[in-house]
């Protein structure tokens, strides 16, 4: 026995003139098109319901108020709906497909976060700490041309201004404050790290 | 015939929207009246 499917456009048209049933078949022969594409956008099966449902919504109301031109394009029509519906709620969220915490696949695998974490700002924290205790045993005026250079930002040039000496007495001071403390460092076999 | 030792592919199940969904829809449907005057159209829902 052959099996008789009305065509959308007369189950359209006898929906516009009051019969209700055609609706109910409208909506069982293309749900699954139809859910299954917004489903495909949303990946949320509440939200999913939600568009589904302000789709027919726009479809009944249209039809109701005999505004839609019959084209033998029914299908088209609602998928054009739900797609701007889809579009419209995206642009409410302003946000972008949202994505699921799965066993595969994690967020954070994708967002870095910059900041340090507690333990290495304890650690940073404490190499400072050492290092200007380094710095204290150093002599005078290696330590004043250190200071300045690495801690006031000086330039040589204002360091031998401020301490009276040329230049060249204050390159070398900086340099031998250098090498006094990587011989401090290596003696005591302190690691400076993070 | 060769064996095929490739996993059969299961069928999506049918995404399908839920039943009130559609129930809703259609009650709504039959509650809706669209009444047109003029260039104003009304809608008004029965209870």
């Amino acid at each position: 026995m052959a099996i008789v499917t009305t065509p959308d456009a007369i189950l359209v048209k006898n929906y516009v003139s009051g019969d209700e049933a055609s609706l109910s078949l409208l909506i069982e022969r293309h749900q699954s098109k139809i859910y299954g594409f917004i489903y495909s956008k949303i990946s949320d099966r509440d939200v999913s319901d939600d568009i589904f449902q302000d789709t027919f919504i726009k479809v009944i109301k249209t039809l109701k108020s005999n505004s839609y031109n019959e084209e033998g394009k029914f299908l088209p029509w609602v998928m054009r709906i739900a797609h701007n519906l889809v579009v419209d709620h995206y642009r409410r969220n302003k946000k972008m497909p949202m994505f699921r915490e799965t066993e595969e696949f994690s967020i954070f695998s994708i967002m870095t976060d910059n900041s340090q974490t507690i333990e290495n700002q304890l650690i940073t924290e404490q190499v400072e700490n050492d290092l200007k205790r380094l710095i204290e045993e150093l002599p005078d005026d290696q330590k004043q041309v250190l200071v300045m250079r690495m801690y006031q930002d000086l330039s040589f040039k204002e360091i031998a201004d401020l301490t009276g000496v040329s230049i060249n007495t204050a390159l070398g001071r900086m340099r031998y404050a250098l090498m006094n403390l990587r011989k401090v460092i290596d003696k005591n076999n302190i690691i400076l790290t993070n | 015939m060769g064996k095929l030792y490739t996993k059969k592919q299961l069928a999506a199940p049918k995404m399908l929207p839920k039943k009130e969904t559609i129930s809703f829809l259609l009650n709504y449907s039959k509650a809706l009246r669209m009444i047109k005057v003029g260039n104003m159209t009304f809608e008004t829902i029965a209870n």
